[in-house]
């Protein structure tokens, strides 16, 4: 039983976090794919800088959190939320709207998101340095052991509060974005957009409304899933590169285009990450006696070492380009 | 497309002007040569001249996917890094220690087990050939492939860890370096070709979402694979395929190994010439232009595409190689996104994508920028830092030279949106002819 907790702490907990981190940051690329038909490469660095701006203000203001109970970062996330949305709001009015004013194919409108991704990784780490921070100042990181009421079972199952607050906050985002879409004038109009961007046009859509929109929520879903990320481990301003490959698989994985798609393609990769560096001997380990020598003295059945995750979201990528380029849920734009 | 249209005429007015342009622009660079081996010295000038000639190599090889063909390769890093591994690998000298054990057999063995394996998984995929049916075949064939791959990955464990204790690493093979140039181009257009074969067929941004991810699984690979690279122990010195320093002298051994570079850079500049205006480079560039019409005419476009995507990872391997000996330290950490991949972007769209020469300019021309930008960066920050003890009494954080390093990150992102923006063809642009 000892074993089976393990697993649950290992691989149940750890990828329900990386999963739900990676499909809010899917839902973020895929919207801006659908509407603007680009692979937005700064969209990792859009959640660093979510996660810079909360750790700013939670420096700024430390004592909120105390007043109403919850940590500080989290107080200071819908501000932080704003912000990033401007900011996205901002760098598409400067830099990606020029260029689709000259009708440049989208794979130039891909290497200006490179640019802008260099841009902010520069300014992020001229002011915050290098190295990792934790967005906890002065407070305590709450973690919950859940002790099992079973007969010897030792370890509990470990659970920490910004893990609950992100389940929390995931399904938050998931229910209001169902209801955005489907029930709001401006969703539909937004999938009318991402469907058949003329059509839209000719019924009277207002395409830049639609493409302001697309980058507010793009920019609050990347400060939501940064903040996260930087609440469950530390911030770190050089994550980027690192987390755009599995939050693309998850976004292709999915179906280009697919909000759903993106959401069950996050879990898909986090879950898939968790489980290649699981150590599978673990769970071998109870039925020790009934197993042949050679597997029982095996002490490492992990696929891949904790150093080579990034493979996991490249050959998940490699697998779904090759057998089903379309994703999972069958994606509008190919 | 008025626009267009109206560029075409001028092109065709002025078919064989003096190159004014051209002359200008290297005059120019001429300069700026002379005034760094004015200020700096001969032997740091040298050195920045062999490696920008090493940039204009890589620079070249994404000149041809990017210009040429609109291939874009977000991961020039992987296959420089590629390309440096196996000039190390072959140039080391033969490691001893690990040679004269039984280790290279237990190795080799490893290495064939994972082959067999490989070959009954794909049999596995072939069973129904003989009759069994569709799924039960993917089945079977996912299932071994887990054991078989979980059975050769644990011996290989055992048989690295093993190299590592005793004989601390693989060691080289004590070849002349520039046999590992060639098979490092080799290696980086097999790993082309792979990325290529799966991503050429579909949207372009897919090309570049998994190049990125390649570069970082390559630099992962290198740098945690202890056993055959000394991961972030670093292999140094790498012998240079010239009489090194401690014969000649700093300035002569780097002039020497400049003029290597230099041929080089002819040799791939004139061949590449030649196929620009042969049939080959007139169908490449028309599938660049119109996809669909191309197809009309006839041409296999993902065949061609990926002769040419495959061609320009070739040449970044062989580039990268270069480098990698110039340097004489193979150090995977040292391969970075920034100075690998974005900065030989930028050369290419500054320069010119599509234009051989162009794309040479650019790469001296934004190197001896970037070299000269550290001083600058430190200095500009030091001033920042100074003023604001002064007036405002900032404490500044201690950190401040890693940073001012990072200014020099936005200056690359602000420079390559610029570019696209108010220079899409560069500072020489492809020049198109037109056949009357």
């Amino acid at each position: 039983m000892n074993e089976l907790v393990f697993f649950i702490n290992n691989v149940v907990i750890a990828g329900s976090v990386t999963g739900s981190i990676y499909a809010i940051g899917a839902v973020g690329v895929t919207l801006v794919f659908s509407i603007m038909r680009f692979a937005h490469f700064a969209h990792a660095d859009m959640m660093t800088f979510g996660a810079f701006m909360v750790l700013l203000l939670t420096a700024a203001f430390p004592g909120v959190g105390a007043a109403v109970g919850l940590p500080t970062a989290i107080v200071m996330l819908p501000l932080a939320m704003v912000l990033t949305a401007l900011l996205a709001v901002g760098i598409d009015k400067a830099f990606y709207k020029p260029l689709r004013a000259h009708g440049v194919k989208p794979i130039v409108m891909v290497i200006g998101s490179l640019g802008v991704t260099l841009m902010l990784q520069g300014l992020i780490r001229l002011f915050a340095g290098t190295s990792g921070q934790s967005l906890y100042i002065g407070e305590r990181k709450e973690i919950f052991r859940l002790a099992l009421p079973f007969e010897g079972v030792r370890a509990p199952i470990v659970i920490t509060e910004p893990q609950i607050i992100l389940f929390v906050l995931t399904f938050a985002c998931v229910v209001g974005l169902h209801l955005f879409l489907n029930r709001s004038r401006l969703g539909k109009a937004m999938r009318a957009m991402s469907d058949n961007p003329d059509l839209a046009r000719a019924s009277g859509i207002n395409t830049n409304t639609i493409v302001a929109v697309t980058w507010v929520i793009a920019g609050g879903l990347a400060a939501i899933a940064g903040t996260l990320l930087s609440l469950d481990v530390t911030f770190k301003p050089d994550l980027s590169f690192f987390l755009l490959l599995p939050i693309f698989a998850a976004a292709i994985v999915g179906g280009v285009g697919h909000p759903y798609g993106a959401i069950a393609g996050g879990f898909v990769v986090g879950f898939a990450e968790t489980l290649a560096v699981f150590n599978w001997a673990v769970l071998l380990r109870p039925f020790r006696d009934s197993l042949p020598e050679w597997l029982a003295q095996a002490g490492n059945l992990a696929f891949v070492g904790t150093e080579y995750k990034i493979v996991v979201p490249f050959f998940i990528l490699v697998a779904i380009l090759v057998w089903r380029p379309t994703g999972l849920f069958k994606g509008k734009v190919i | 497309m008025s626009t267009q249209d109206k560029r075409r005429e001028d092109l065709v007015d002025t078919p064989s002007r003096f190159p004014v342009r051209e002359v200008v622009l290297f005059a120019a660079l001429l300069v700026a040569i002379l005034g760094v081996y004015a200020m700096m010295g001969t032997a740091y000038s040298t050195r920045m001249l062999v490696e920008a000639a090493c940039y204009a190599i890589l620079a070249l090889g994404l000149t041809i996917q990017w210009g040429y063909a609109g291939q874009f390769n977000a991961g020039v890093m992987g296959f420089v890094a590629l390309g440096g591994f196996c000039a190390m690998f072959f140039s080391v000298p033969v490691n001893d220690a690990f040679w004269g054990s039984e280790l290279p057999g237990e190795l080799g063995r490893v290495l064939l087990y994972g082959v067999a394996a490989v070959l009954v998984v794909i049999g596995a995929t072939r069973l129904d050939r003989l009759g069994v049916p569709k799924r039960l075949r993917t089945l079977i064939a996912v299932v071994l492939a887990v054991v078989l791959y979980l059975v050769v990955i644990s011996l290989m464990r055992e048989v690295t860890g093993e190299i590592q204790s005793r004989a601390g690493f693989v060691g080289g093979l004590g070849l002349p370096a520039w046999t590992g140039w060639i098979v490092g181009g080799a290696l980086a257009g097999a790993v082309g070709y792979f990325i290529g074969h799966i991503c050429l067929g579909l949207r372009s941004d897919y090309l570049a979402i998994a190049t990125l991810g390649i570069a970082e699984i390559i630099k992962a690979f290198l740098k945690n694979s202890d056993w055959l690279t000394r991961g972030t122990a670093t292999v140094s010195p790498l012998p240079w395929p010239t009489p090194g320093p401690a014969e000649l002298g700093f300035t002569l051994a780097r002039a020497l190994y400049l003029s290597i570079t230099a041929v080089m850079i002819a040799v791939i500049f004139f061949l590449l010439h030649r196929a620009y205006h042969a049939p080959w480079g007139r169908m490449i560039r028309a599938i660049r232009d119109n996809e669909t019409s191309a197809a009309a005419m006839g041409k296999d476009i993902n065949r061609r595409r990926l002769e040419i995507f495959v061609l320009g990872c070739i040449l970044m391997g062989i580039g990268g190689g270069a480098l990698t000996t110039f340097n004489s330290l193979f150090d995977p950490q040292g391969y970075l996104p920034l100075n690998h991949t974005f900065l030989v972007l930028v050369m290419v769209i500054l320069g010119g994508p599509g234009n051989n020469l162009g794309t040479i300019f650019g790469a001296v021309a934004v190197y001896i920028i970037w070299i000269m930008s550290e001083p600058l960066a430190l200095f500009l920050m030091q001033l920042a830092v100074s003023i604001g003890e002064g007036a405002f009494g900032w404490d500044a954080p201690a950190n401040m030279d890693s940073r001012a390093l990072q200014a020099r990150v936005f200056v690359i992102g602000l420079l390559i949106t610029l570019v696209l923006r108010f220079a899409p063809k560069g500072l020489l642009p492809e020049k198109v002819k037109h056949h009357g």
